[in-house]
């Protein structure tokens, strides 16, 4: 078969590779049918501008607030409060998921705790927090961190947990103590699994900070939404959900990248 | 070898003796110290029913230094079993291994393994692969070089030093995780199916490769399989086992001369013995029904 042609039989095999251009295409496609299909909507005047702006007002509100330096102001503000809630959130819950899923003893202390509060809806604690840390920056900082934390042990205990046994083995008759396995076997062999899970939990820290922006915040992305709601600003509500969209993609770039430089051998 | 400046003492040692063995093998192997001393030994596990299941039954062997011992016996006899306690990566019920006098009590550097399933560390290259134990040794950096250096050239893979496991046919594999355990210069290498799970021809080459090797570094070896053929092929001595419950049923001498060749299958004391051994397993699966 030529590189160039794609066969409609291999289009609908299963799990068939396809080549990089038509993958890149199909990709390109569904932006431009999405973009396409909300500009047609605004320009048919089904929709009221006032609930459905173009994209081009969306674009102009954009530039309009980077100018007047607000849009970055707010930016930043958010993208603080999802880096050290997940940051701080990684830091502990790598080495307690790495202890959790090598030693039973860890987990037999920790996961019936954690699955009871993993379960919780971290909105149903904003209230509280509210009232306990008040409305700044820590509170948000909490609320991420509560959202991601629990989710965060659970999946790299997992991932710890499922290191082939065998390594293990073959580590001991090497010469390896109990203690070193960790570091020198466990921790290398989890780290493809490690890095999969901050990029699925960066995104649930992107939802969050949303939820601690909409109820309580005097800055943020989320905040400049509800804001805009009150003053009927269609056009900022999208702006904020396409550039949360943005940063969002960044981000799970960032570690796709990254898990592709740290653990090529697993890919 | 002889370029080096400072030959390693390992070298230096197993060239003397492979002196001496080459001289008097009859007399070698018979004078030999024990290097394994497998002293009554029991496993039992236990089972759904509450009744133990006895993997082992006072198991006795013993494997003399340099020496090759292969262990044959049919899957659920314990062969493995016996291996993995030999390591220590599991603890018996009853009864006591010594490895060159020493009571087994957990894993050790001094007792290495290769394992059935491929067990490289997929984060490390070829060459890290073997430098593993010699780093958790603390051995600096120059010396773990030219160990690594000789063993790849050992096995044959000095263009693969930098490759990753994931690159690697699963024969290349095996004789990485081969040279890894023979780098850290054990007491005693136990090999657990290492080319079982290897088509017949790679499987064939693996055997003239580890004879070569083992030729090299008279390593005492117990090697375990349920490949009659293989078992011929490479042990000194072939100690068949019976299942249910776990127990040596024979020792048997391979008077077979080295170098062990392919051919050596066709050969009158090769088939006698297989036939043997061959009965020794029929037996014991018709006693069992």
């Amino acid at each position: 078969m030529s590189s160039k042609q794609v066969s409609f039989k291999q289009l609908t095999s299963p799990q068939e590779e396809l080549p990089k251009k038509v993958v890149l295409g199909a990709g390109t496609l569904s932006w431009i049918v999405l973009l396409s299909s909300w500009f047609l909507l605004s320009a048919s005047n089904l929709v009221p501008t006032m609930f459905l702006p173009s994209p081009m007002d969306v674009l102009s509100t954009g530039v309009r607030l980077a100018e007047d330096g607000t849009l970055f102001e707010h930016m930043w503000a958010s993208v603080q409060v999802v880096l050290i809630g997940f940051i701080v959130s990684s830091m502990l819950s790598i080495p307690l998921g790495m202890l959790m899923g090598s030693f039973k003893i860890v987990q037999a202390i920790l996961e019936p705790l954690v699955n009871f509060i993993r379960y919780l809806p971290v909105t149903s604690f904003v209230p509280l927090f509210i009232l306990w840390i008040g409305i700044g920056i820590e509170q948000r900082v909490t609320v991420i961190f509560f959202g991601v934390f629990f989710q965060q042990l659970v999946m790299i205990s997992d991932v710890s947990r499922g290191v082939s046994k065998d390594l293990l083995h073959a580590a001991y008759t090497l010469g390896t103590s109990r203690s070193k396995v960790v570091t020198q076997v466990i921790a290398p062999a989890s780290l493809p699994g490690i890095l999969d899970t901050l990029r699925v939990t960066i995104g649930w820290a992107w939802t969050y900070l949303v939820v601690a922006e909409l109820v309580a915040a005097t800055s943020g992305l989320g905040y400049i939404s509800l804001k805009a709601m009150r003053g009927f600003q269609v056009d900022v509500i999208f702006l904020a959900i396409v550039i949360i969209g943005l940063l969002g993609l960044l981000t799970d770039q960032f570690f796709r990248v990254l898990r592709a430089r740290l653990s090529a051998w697993a890919n | 070898m002889g370029q080096l400046a400072e030959p390693l003492p390992s070298t230096v040692s197993d060239e003397q003796q492979k002196q001496d063995n080459t001289t008097s093998t009859k007399e070698a192997t018979t004078s030999k110290k024990i290097q394994l001393h497998i002293d009554e030994v029991t496993l039992k596990f236990p089972t759904s029913t509450g009744t133990d299941f006895t993997a082992l039954d006072k198991v006795s062997m013993e494997v003399r230094e340099n020496e090759f011992a292969v262990i044959v016996g049919p899957s659920g006899c314990g062969k493995s079993s016996l291996l993995y306690l030999t390591a220590g990566l599991n603890s018996p019920t009853d009864g006591e291994i010594k490895v060159a006098g020493k009571v087994v009590d957990g894993p050790g550097a001094e007792r290495g393994m290769v394992f059935q399933s491929y067990t490289l560390f997929p984060w490390l290259t070829v060459s890290e692969n073997i430098e593993f134990g010699l780093k958790q040794k603390k051995m600096p950096a120059p010396e773990r070089k030219k160990i690594v250096q000789k063993y790849l050239k050992e096995v044959g893979l000095e263009s693969f030093a930098d490759r990753n496991p994931k690159q690697l046919s699963g024969g290349m594999k095996q004789r990485v995780a081969i040279a890894r355990s023979l780098a850290n210069d054990p007491e005693i290498l136990l090999m657990d199916e290492p080319f079982g799970a290897l088509d017949s021809q790679t499987r064939m080459q693996m055997q003239q490769l580890l004879l070569q090797v083992w030729e090299h570094s008279k390593k005492t070896v117990v090697f375990v399989t349920h490949d009659i053929d293989e078992a011929i092929m490479l042990g000194d001595r072939v100690f068949v086992m019976g299942a249910r419950p776990g127990r040596i049923q024979k020792v048997l001498d391979v008077n077979i001369p080295h170098p062990r060749t392919l051919d050596m299958v066709m050969e009158p004391d090769f088939i006698s013995l297989k036939r043997e051994i061959l009965s020794l397993l029929h037996d014991d699966l018709t006693e069992m029904h």
